[in-house]
């Protein structure tokens, strides 16, 4: 079934049609797509924002000692760095850009379960931005606690705590009215037919992630307010001097950010998961195998928190469960990773841009989730805890699993998104800086990691210098490649795209390139397999 | 054809199912509370004892029976609907508005007094006492001070749904936003079942 009666001729929803023209329709749209647009162009401003920060960072570390900011600056920078990157751009990422915009019309709906909560969201998520950038330029000076706010440092420095710990609060609002909004949508929006396994493998993983964002979050909304409380009455509930625990603090904290880690992967996963199938024209292999992963991925990660602390403190037992934990749930993330490959076996891969993002990201997601394990297990932690190894293995996992998965899905969904096409030589040119630079950037710091060299320091020993000076060179060859995939993407000489031009068999191809305002103008015909391809 | 959005359907399952999510979300935002409270009773577990004894048992009882009513007259003001009865739908929620009302009176009163004997986070007082009672107290504000936020915003929802009831906006056929600041409500209510005997009944 084509679903050919919805290619219908209404306009677009980038066409405002509605009593409000431009601007004014936009910030006050309660379209899902316009929405997950809003999310995309904030995020990349942010985004753009936080790469410099980095470059700078990359920069001052290219040889020992100071080059241009001292130390001071340093520490806020990277906790800005760190800020800006988690809380604005990962955490809501791919759920609030492809969630939004895709994830219904694949699951056959006309628009989220609450399309005004949805527009709020975007709103709250913009006034947590504001307050973290204010948080900047007012009080003391800006934090430098770093993104993990550990007391009893962040309760006692006399930076701008405060103003950044209330951002990341209605920042984490933000992300659970986003949670609520995607399981009721699932819950009720499927189209008729369209049972949850009949649906495909992003709202698959949108779902697990919704559960985690509404069950994980709350808990760091409690803790940022006992900071904020500690810092105004003195509560004590993290101080030692008053009887508190700071170890405790890391607990709490971590509940909600190892949890975190999976909001940003498994959307990530589910982008990865659509797009394989459509470059090979084949079916995906082990549809339930992928789906249930991704659940448990979500039910299991919630119990890993403590393999961040196990060098601060915790019992024996303590210890060996989470490091028993932490092995487990590397189980389901590999179970896709063979099932990616497995599906890309003998398959006829069209190696379009989005599959080479996507190629991109099991090679780097394999790296970032194996040294994982290698901090899972408790021997070897004690030796590259607070390491720039650290530094290295989450950088694969975020920046070269999720942010490569984004740029695959950008790649992906960009004709149907904005429909037309953008030029395949030069994205695979920019593809090639991004993933050279990523590689010369971030491997050299597992080398140095492992010698030794410390996370968070502004300066290095000079034996450390041709590593860090390889990894400065690999930051701005990635920088290249980003501007070089922006101005590509910003380029409006692309040719006018059609409905399906991957022949992708999920719903949202169906539909014309842009969407119409309302998807689906009669119910979808739900096909049997969401990955028909045989 | 000028539209700015869809046309959803109504969908009331869904609304309440986005409730109950919420209600997750806020027993989990005090989970983190009643953890840190469960690690520092085991810690100073005699202190606590003796702490807890500074509070009045009677206005904590008599708050909990208060809110038990008001959860009692909500979910009958919902019935109340159902049937069709404008009049006693808005006696009830008048009762429930004015439970909480009263619940907030003995509040400040409690707080006061614990105020005014200097005992509250951040005073002199509290830095000279024993760590336990420290966090006991500062536990008691924050736990109560939370639920007393809550409370006020269950009590606001509670106030737009009584004047929509009056407005006939919320009637037999549609009455969704009092079945869910009904459930808020209970969800004030049942945090309070357990803050009651964590803080004053604690030995």
């Amino acid at each position: 079934m084509t679903g050919n009666n919805n290619l219908h001729e209404e306009p677009g929803y980038l066409i405002d049609t509605g009593k409000y023209k431009g601007i004014k329709a936009w910030l006050t749209t309660t379209d899902h797509k316009r929405i997950g647009l809003l999310y995309l162009w904030s995020i990349m401003v942010f985004f753009i924002v936080g790469a410099i920060l980095g470059e700078t960072m990359r920069t001052e570390l290219f040889k020992p000692g100071q080059q241009f900011y001292g130390p001071q600056t340093y520490n806020a920078i990277f906790t800005l760095h760190g800020l800006i990157m988690i809380f604005l751009i990962v955490i809501p990422g791919l759920t609030v850009v492809f969630g939004n915009f895709v994830m219904p019309i694949m699951i056959g709906a006309n628009d989220v379960a609450f399309p005004r909560l949805n527009l709020f969201a975007w709103y709250l998520y913009i006034l947590g931005a504001a307050v973290v950038v204010i948080s900047q330029f007012t009080g003391n000076g800006p934090p430098d606690t770093g993104w993990t706010f550990y007391a009893p440092y962040s309760t006692q420095t006399h930076t701008n705590v405060i103003a950044a710990v209330s951002g990341a609060f209605i920042l984490g609002f933000s992300s659970i009215l986003t949670g609520i909004n995607f399981i009721v949508t699932i819950h009720r929006l499927r189209a008729p037919g369209m049972s949850f396994f009949k649906m495909p493998l992003l709202p698959w993983a949108i779902y697990a992630t919704a559960w985690i964002q509404v069950l994980a979050t709350p808990v760091i909304g409690i803790t940022l307010l006992m900071i904020i409380a500690e810092r105004l009455f003195h509560i004590g509930f993290f101080d030692p001097a008053l009887g508190g625990d700071p170890v405790l603090y890391q607990h709490l904290f971590w509940i909600y950010s190892h949890p975190a880690v999976y909001i940003m992967i498994l959307p990530a996963m589910g982008v990865i998961t659509e797009i394989i199938p459509t470059f090979c024209q084949k079916q995906i292999y082990g549809y339930k195998a992928i789906a249930i992963s991704s659940l448990a991925i979500a039910g299991v990660g919630y119990f890993v928190w403590g393999h961040h602390m196990f060098t601060s403190g915790m019992s024996k037992e303590a210890i060996w469960t989470f490091s028993l934990l932490t092995f487990l749930v590397a189980v389901p993330s590999a179970i896709k990773v063979f099932n990616w490959v497995a599906t890309m076996y003998k398959g006829a891969i069209d190696l379009k841009p989005p599959v080479l993002y996507a190629i991109a990201f099991i090679f780097l997601f394999s790296i970032g989730g194996l040294t994982g394990l290698v901090q899972g297990a408790l021997a070897t932690d004690i030796q590259v805890h607070d390491t720039s190894f650290v530094v290295a293995h989450f950088h694969y996992i975020i920046f070269g699993g999720v942010g490569f998965a984004f740029l695959g899905a950008i790649h992906y969904w960009y004709p149907k998104m904005f429909g037309r096409m953008y030029n395949f030589r030069v994205a695979n040119i920019a593809w090639c800086f991004l993933f050279i630079g990523f590689n010369l950037l971030y491997f050299p710091q597992f080398i140095i990691g492992l010698q030794g060299m410390p996370r968070r320091y502004f300066d290095y020993l000079p034996q450390f210098a041709t590593a860090q000076q390889i990894s400065t060179i690999g930051g701005y060859i990635l920088g290249i490649g980003f501007i070089i995939l922006i101005i590509n993407l910003f380029r409006k000489n692309g040719a006018k795209s059609t409905a399906n031009p991957w022949g992708g068999k999920t719903l949202e191809w169906t539909l014309a390139s842009p969407p119409p305002m309302e998807n689906f103008a009669t119910p979808p015909s739900v096909p049997d397999k969401p990955y028909d391809y045989d | 054809m000028t539209k700015d959005h869809i046309e959803m359907q109504r969908d009331d399952v869904g609304a309440k199912l986005g409730m109950w999510v919420f209600i997750f979300t806020e027993i989990l935002l005090f989970g983190g509370l009643f953890l840190v409270y469960a690690v520092m009773r085991h810690r100073y577990a005699a202190d606590f004892h003796q702490a807890s004894l500074q509070l009045n048992t009677f206005i904590g009882a008599l708050n909990t029976v208060v809110l038990l009513i008001s959860s009692m007259t909500v979910a009958m003001s919902i019935s109340a609907v159902q049937k069709k009865d404008k009049r006693m739908a808005t006696i009830l929620l008048c009762i429930t508005l004015l439970c909480a009302v009263i619940f907030l009176v003995d509040k400040y009163f409690e707080w006061g007094h614990k105020i005014s004997i200097l005992l509250y986070p951040g005073s002199d007082l509290m830095q000279s006492l024993k760590h336990g009672y420290i966090l006991f107290f500062s536990l008691y504000f924050f736990m109560t001070g939370l639920h007393m936020l809550h409370l006020v915003i269950g009590a606001v929802v509670l106030l737009v749904a009584l004047v929509k009831v009056r407005m006939g906006l919320i009637n037999d056929e549609h009455y969704v936003l009092l079945e869910n600041g009904g459930l808020y409500w209970h969800l004030v209510d049942l945090i309070w079942i357990f803050l009651f005997p964590l803080l004053y009944l604690v030995t």
